[in-house]
Order: structure tokens, then C-alpha cells, then sequence
């Protein structure tokens, strides 16, 4: 047990040695040993707070969209805006490294978006969506919703202050994913297993690709969807629903 | 390629820990689970430090391998990937060590 906190580390692995920002100079070597013991992430970590106390503040939901490029984000986007925009006022990021062409389709569905473009980069950080919100202006109560640059890895990584993570999968992609992008599947509230209209088509086993999800996060939540016909989307806007409820408990908290 | 952030990140936090004094070495811990490439870190590392208080350290790294704890039977165990059971069967595991992405320390070119 950690000698510390008592929580179950050790404090010799390091998982809380004095974690603070003020350096501490040491004789010995032949140069000054500065001690640092800071997070790598911590500037991005302490932009995601900032981000995550401006959403409850003013009741927003804000949910974070990852996934393969061409799992069907955009297109989830634009049927859940179609479906449930009249209910809930959804308010759209769009993350790609280029081009605005997913802003346009989202746009065309009837909701605002901020189109942010990573350039070089193949992650949305939690400074970028700061940004976005102050063009986004998303009011009191509205659910944001942040489509990740189409990537499994780097994005894991990079918390954006959102409620929840979101990553679709695609029956195309093969049932393998969660076991060769644990990271990202770890960090995942609720998979979206999509294209599920072509499951006559593919050869694609749903229960083993729910197993290996299984094998790296037990908890998550999982819907099987179509985008593109419709089928199961009823369940995810209810998970939207109760996540919206959820986020209006924790503002009023 | 999130590495080339991450580098830039290191660089600047070591930066301002050094406050203006040149810097020989910095001491980084990235646990093998975290999900970041020290290598790529390496390859990154001396091109962002140029023209800073860091050009030319040296950069070394702790790379902690996995180690978890079964919540059902208590046992301690190396977990090389995210997927290695416990013994027992368990996926149920807390996580000890791996997940570290630390900045440990910077040595100054000059004694303090």
C-alpha cells in the first residue's frame, strides 16, 4: 500500500511521488538536478478542466467522437441531427486534418458547426476545441458534439474536457480493432458498433468483435446501429437523452 | 505522431523548470502501456530542442514495464500488453505501473 495516501499504489512506482510545479535544485552530479515530477499531458489535462467546468456551467453536454477514418461519424452526425435536433439543440465540431467538407455536410443537416483543422496534426487537443467554443457559442443547455479527427491512437490520449467518449466501429473494419487499439477502446463510455445493414455482406462476427472489446473495457456501453438506415439509432438517442439528463444533474449540483 | 506534441510539451515544461540556466540532461518516465513511442520521443526530441535552454541535453528515458494487481485474488503481475490476464482468469485488474508519462527531473549544465 501507498505509504502516501494509503490508496492501493506504491510509492515507489511513482504514480504519486510529489506531483508539483515548483522545481527543486539538488547539488549533486556535476550540474544542478532540477526536480520536475510533472505530467507530460499537464498542460492539456488543465485546458480540459477549464473546458470541462465552462460546460457544466452552462449545462452542456459535450461528447467526444472517435474512430477509423470512414467508420461513419459525419454520417451518425447528420441522421442524429435530423432525428433529434428538434429536441435537443446540437451543436457540431468538426476535427479533420483538411478541407471543410464535413462542416458543409453537417451545415446542409441543419446544425451549427465550427469546422477545426489539425493541419499536421492527427488529434484534436483540448486548446483547439477552447477555441471552437468561442465561435461555436453553444448556449445553455445545448449538447456539443466534438467529431475527433479519424484516428485510433493519437486521440486516446488527448482528454477535451468532454462528458463522454464515443467510438464507432464499423462492421467493415474487422472484429480485431479494440484488441489492436486497446488505448482507444479503453477510454471508450459507449461503442457504436456501425454499418450494421451490412452484416449480410461482411464477414464480420459481432459477438467475437463484443468479446474482444470486453477484453480491454468491461464497462462500456455498446449499440448496434445504422447510420445509413436507421436501425438502432433509437437507442443511441436515448443514451444521449440520459447522458443530457446526467449533464443538467451535474450542473446544478 | 502525437509524439512530436508531446515533445514540444517536454520541452517547454523543461524550459520554464530551468528558468533561463542552460540544461545538460532531462530524465523522462514513460511507462511501456502509455500509449507513446519513446523512440519516436528520441527521434523528436533533439530538433524541438534546438535553439532552446535544451539544445544538445541529452534525454534519458524510464520506460516501466506493465504491472497490475487482480482485484479477485490479489496477485501482482507483469502485463506486457492490455490484455494479459491474471492467472485466474480476471480482466478485473488495477493497474500499478506502465501508464507513466512523467518529466522527472532536468540536470542544469552548471551546478546550482
Amino acid at each position: 500500500m501507498c505509504a502516501t495516501c494509503g490508496c492501493s499504489g506504491d510509492a515507489a512506482t511513482g504514480h504519486h511521488r510529489h506531483e508539483h510545479n515548483h522545481p527543486h535544485p539538488h547539488g549533486h552530479g556535476p550540474g544542478a538536478l532540477v526536480e520536475i515530477e510533472a505530467r507530460i499531458l499537464a498542460k492539456n489535462d488543465a485546458a480540459a478542466e477549464h473546458n470541462r467546468a465552462w460546460f457544466r456551467g452552462r449545462d452542456i453536454l459535450a461528447v467526444n467522437l472517435v474512430s477509423a477514418p470512414g467508420a461513419g461519424k459525419t454520417t451518425l452526425l447528420e441522421r442524429t441531427i435530423a432525428d433529434l435536433g428538434a429536441e435537443m439543440p446540437l451543436y457540431v465540431i468538426e476535427g479533420d486534418q483538411a478541407s471543410a467538407v464535413d462542416a458543409a455536410r453537417i451545415e446542409r443537416a441543419g446544425a451549427p458547426v465550427v469546422q477545426v483543422n489539425t493541419g499536421t496534426g492527427c488529434h484534436l487537443d483540448a486548446a483547439m476545441v477552447a477555441r471552437g467554443m468561442q465561435r461555436l457559442r453553444p448556449p445553455t443547455g445545448a449538447a456539443v458534439l466534438i467529431e475527433n479527427v479519424g484516428n485510433l491512437v493519437c486521440p486516446a490520449l488527448f482528454d477535451l474536457g468532454e462528458q463522454a467518449k464515443i467510438v464507432v466501429f464499423s462492421v467493415t473494419e474487422g472484429e480485431d480493432k479494440p484488441i489492436k487499439y486497446p488505448h482507444m477502446f479503453r477510454a471508450a463510455g459507449i461503442v457504436l458498433l456501425n454499418k450494421i445493414d451490412l452484416l449480410p455482406h461482411v464477414d464480420f462476427d459481432v459477438a467475437r468483435a463484443l468479446a474482444n472489446l470486453r477484453s480491454v473495457n468491461r464497462t462500456a456501453d455498446t449499440i448496434e446501429v445504422s447510420a445509413r438506415t436507421g436501425a438502432g439509432m433509437a437507442a443511441w438517442y436515448e443514451w444521449l437523452r440520459h447522458e443530457r439528463a446526467a449533464a443538467r444533474q451535474a450542473a446544478s449540483a | 505522431m502525437h509524439e512530436l506534441a508531446l515533445t514540444c510539451q517536454i520541452v517547454e515544461t523543461a524550459a520554464q523548470a530551468a528558468a533561463g540556466r542552460p540544461v545538460a540532461r532531462v530524465t523522462l518516465v514513460i511507462g511501456r502501456l502509455s500509449g507513446v513511442m519513446a523512440e519516436a520521443i528520441r527521434f523528436c526530441f533533439p530538433e524541438v530542442a534546438r535553439k532552446t535552454l535544451l539544445d544538445g541535453a541529452v534525454l534519458d528515458i524510464e520506460e516501466p514495464d506493465g504491472w497490475a494487481r487482480c482485484n479477485l485474488c490479489g496477485v501482482e503481475f507483469a502485463t506486457p500488453d492490455w490484455l494479459t490476464a491474471c492467472r485466474c482468469g480476471s480482466y478485473d485488474v488495477t493497474r500499478l505501473r506502465g501508464e507513466e508519462l512523467l518529466i522527472r527531473s532536468i540536470e542544469l549544465t552548471e551546478a546550482a
